[in-house]
């Protein structure tokens, strides 16, 4: 029996540098091997705090991104954090992105959604993909990452979208997805754009979905739903009305499978398993 | 063909396996997927009258031997229960539903129990045995034969037509004699066992590792001590017994039903086998009941005692 795979309990390890991305957004990096996959997650203990899941940004098997921005009484925590200050983790956990050689991917990413984006694209680019990657936020100074992703280079062409035009378009990410999946998308497409993958707000990726059905490419999305355990127990992130679970079955899922349920785009639950609708 | 279906209080359940109260259980679409992977019945979370917000994380982890929680509760109270939760589940009900319901006071419990009656459960479960929700005193309601039979009193008072199953507690020398205070006052059943009380250190962080510090121990470790509490509640009392604790395959569910218990109760299974684990252990049971000769899950029922 493999024991250590029952094993939820807490690997504690150092923060080894902190980026400031922006005024309200920080990167952490940690020298420990997770062996994430784009679109995977891991549980980050602070303790006295509180434990959240959260998405990984990068990993090369040697060491790990989480990208944090300030929404909340963990993450204002984690910014107050130092470099060798020491967390607990569990993960890697749940779906990932399926990035398959030679694909031509258009990556939709909303606010800190990019975090893992910029991982998928960076698996990508190491196996061969063209990659369009259309990042939004509400104004230029909100944008994350767009040095970092401009430094992937020539397969990957960035798109920028803000919601008051700062920089880039002026209007939503969805706008550029259409003029990108219009030139290059579908089966007739001279792109040969064959994926769609994006991470933002849920109503954000109903909207990304939308588009792709428009022009018949298929798109997968990273769920953000309450958890608790993240590892299939308390029932917390169950989806109506399939009753699967984010942290299992998710967070990656398909848009053919997430367009069918009622939740989708319209309602999240609390940890009292209350609903609020967007 | 194995008849694996049971009767409980008069309720008829496909095969002997339900959902534990606790786990999975905070949503109508989660319980009816339960249902979906091979549950004979499943058990709402603990629902009070108003929302209870629970502990902060961390609340659960597991090793291969135990896993340890405290959740603290958490719930949206009767309203959301009644208005969605039971009425999504009803509307075509797939297994019987047993309400869990939990209160901070005696009078609350009957108040609960009167409540949670109007959204039609088939059971009802009186939590009176969490070990991370306390009374006054810092101890569970099942932890004396005095509160035990006035909760059970109170509760049966206020419930008319629906049978009343006391879940209790393990942390007691004396289960047989709280279980029979219970029957003095009508319940109709029992559920046991509720988890351990536990507790587990980060050695690297050197702090417990629950937000709640103490916890719920549960998983494959407590199994013998899920197996001697049903033992014990069947002798004393002979009325029907969800069995529960640290049950993860279908020999396991056949071991507690030869201790006595009439329907078997899976929460932290998922943890090991996932939600498909529901249907793989039925279909273990139904194994070992070909293989030995056994057509009708119900001649098992506390057998062991008669050896």
């Amino acid at each position: 029996m493999n024991i250590a795979k029952f094993d939820s309990r807490f690997a504690t390890i150092a923060i080894s540098k902190i980026v400031e991305e922006n005024a309200i957004t920080k990167t952490f990096i940690f020298e420990y091997p997770l062996g994430g996959l784009p679109g995977q997650f891991l549980m980050m203990w602070l303790p006295g705090i509180d434990e959240k899941p959260m998405s990984v940004a990068y990993d090369d098997g040697k060491e790990f991104w989480v990208t944090i921005c300030k929404v909340g009484p963990f993450s204002e925590a984690m910014h107050g954090l130092k470099v060798g200050d020491r967390v607990g983790i569990r993960g890697p956990l749940g779906t990932h992105y399926e990035i398959g050689e030679g694909d031509h991917l258009v990556l939709v990413a909303g606010g800190y959604g990019a975090a893992p984006m910029y991982f998928v694209a960076n698996q990508a680019v190491l196996m061969g993909c063209q990659v369009d990657f259309i990042l939004g936020a509400r104004n230029k100074d909100l944008l994350l990452y767009p040095e970092k992703i401009l430094g992937l280079g020539e397969n990957v062409k960035l798109h920028i979208a803000t919601n008051d035009g700062s920089l880039g378009h002026k209007g939503f990410v969805t706008e550029v997805l259409d003029e990108v999946l219009a030139e290059n998308g579908g089966a007739k497409g001279k792109g040969k754009i064959n994926k769609v993958f994006t991470c933002g707000p849920e109503v954000m990726m109903k909207a990304v979905g939308d588009v792709c059905d428009k022009y018949k490419v298929k798109a997968w999305m990273s769920m953000e739903k309450y958890m608790k355990c993240g590892v299939g127990v308390c029932g917390q992130c169950a989806l109506d009305d399939t009753g699967d679970l984010v942290c299992k079955d998710g967070p990656v899922m398909s848009f053919d499978y997430l367009r069918k349920l009622p939740e989708m785009g319209k309602y999240h639950r609390d940890g009292q398993g209350k609903k609020h609708y967007f | 063909m194995v008849n694996l279906s049971v009767d409980f209080c008069g309720v008829s359940f496909r095969n002997p396996t339900v959902l534990a109260s606790g786990v999975w259980g905070v949503t109508a679409a989660a319980l009816r997927n339960v249902v979906a992977h091979g549950a004979g019945g499943v058990t709402t979370k603990s629902i009070w009258m108003k929302e209870n917000i629970g502990h902060r994380n961390p609340t659960m982890f597991g090793t291969e031997h135990y896993f340890l929680n405290a959740v603290g509760l958490s719930d949206a109270g009767i309203e959301k229960a009644k208005e969605e939760t039971f009425s999504e589940y009803n509307k075509e009900k797939p297994a019987p539903i047993i309400a869990n319901v939990v209160a901070s006071s005696i009078d609350d419990f009957g108040e609960i129990a009167a409540r949670i009656e109007e959204c039609n459960p088939d059971l009802i479960e009186v939590n009176i045995a969490c070990p991370n929700v306390e009374d006054s005193h810092g101890k569970p309601f099942s932890c004396s034969s005095a509160d035990a039979a006035k909760v059970t009193e109170i509760v049966k008072k206020r419930v008319k037509n629906t049978p009343v199953i006391i879940k209790l507690t393990p942390n007691v020398a004396n289960i047989g004699e709280i279980a029979k205070a219970c029957v003095d006052k009508g319940a109709d059943g029992f559920c046991a066992i509720n988890t351990l009380f536990g507790m587990g250190i980060d050695i690297n962080m050197r702090q417990p590792i629950l937000t709640n510090k103490s916890g719920g121990l549960s998983g494959p470790g407590i199994k013998p001590a899920a197996v001697k509490a049903v033992w014990e509640i069947y002798r004393a009392t002979g009325l029907p017994i969800i069995g529960t604790g640290g049950i993860l395959t279908g020999e396991d569910v056949l071991e507690i039903m030869m201790a006595g218990a009439r329907l078997v109760g899976m929460g932290t299974m998922v943890y090991y086998r996932g939600v498909e684990g529901f249907g793989l252990v039925v279909k273990e049971m139904e194994e070992w009941c070909k293989k030995n000769g056994v057509k009708n899950i119900e001649e098992i029922i506390g057998v062991a005692h008669k050896a």
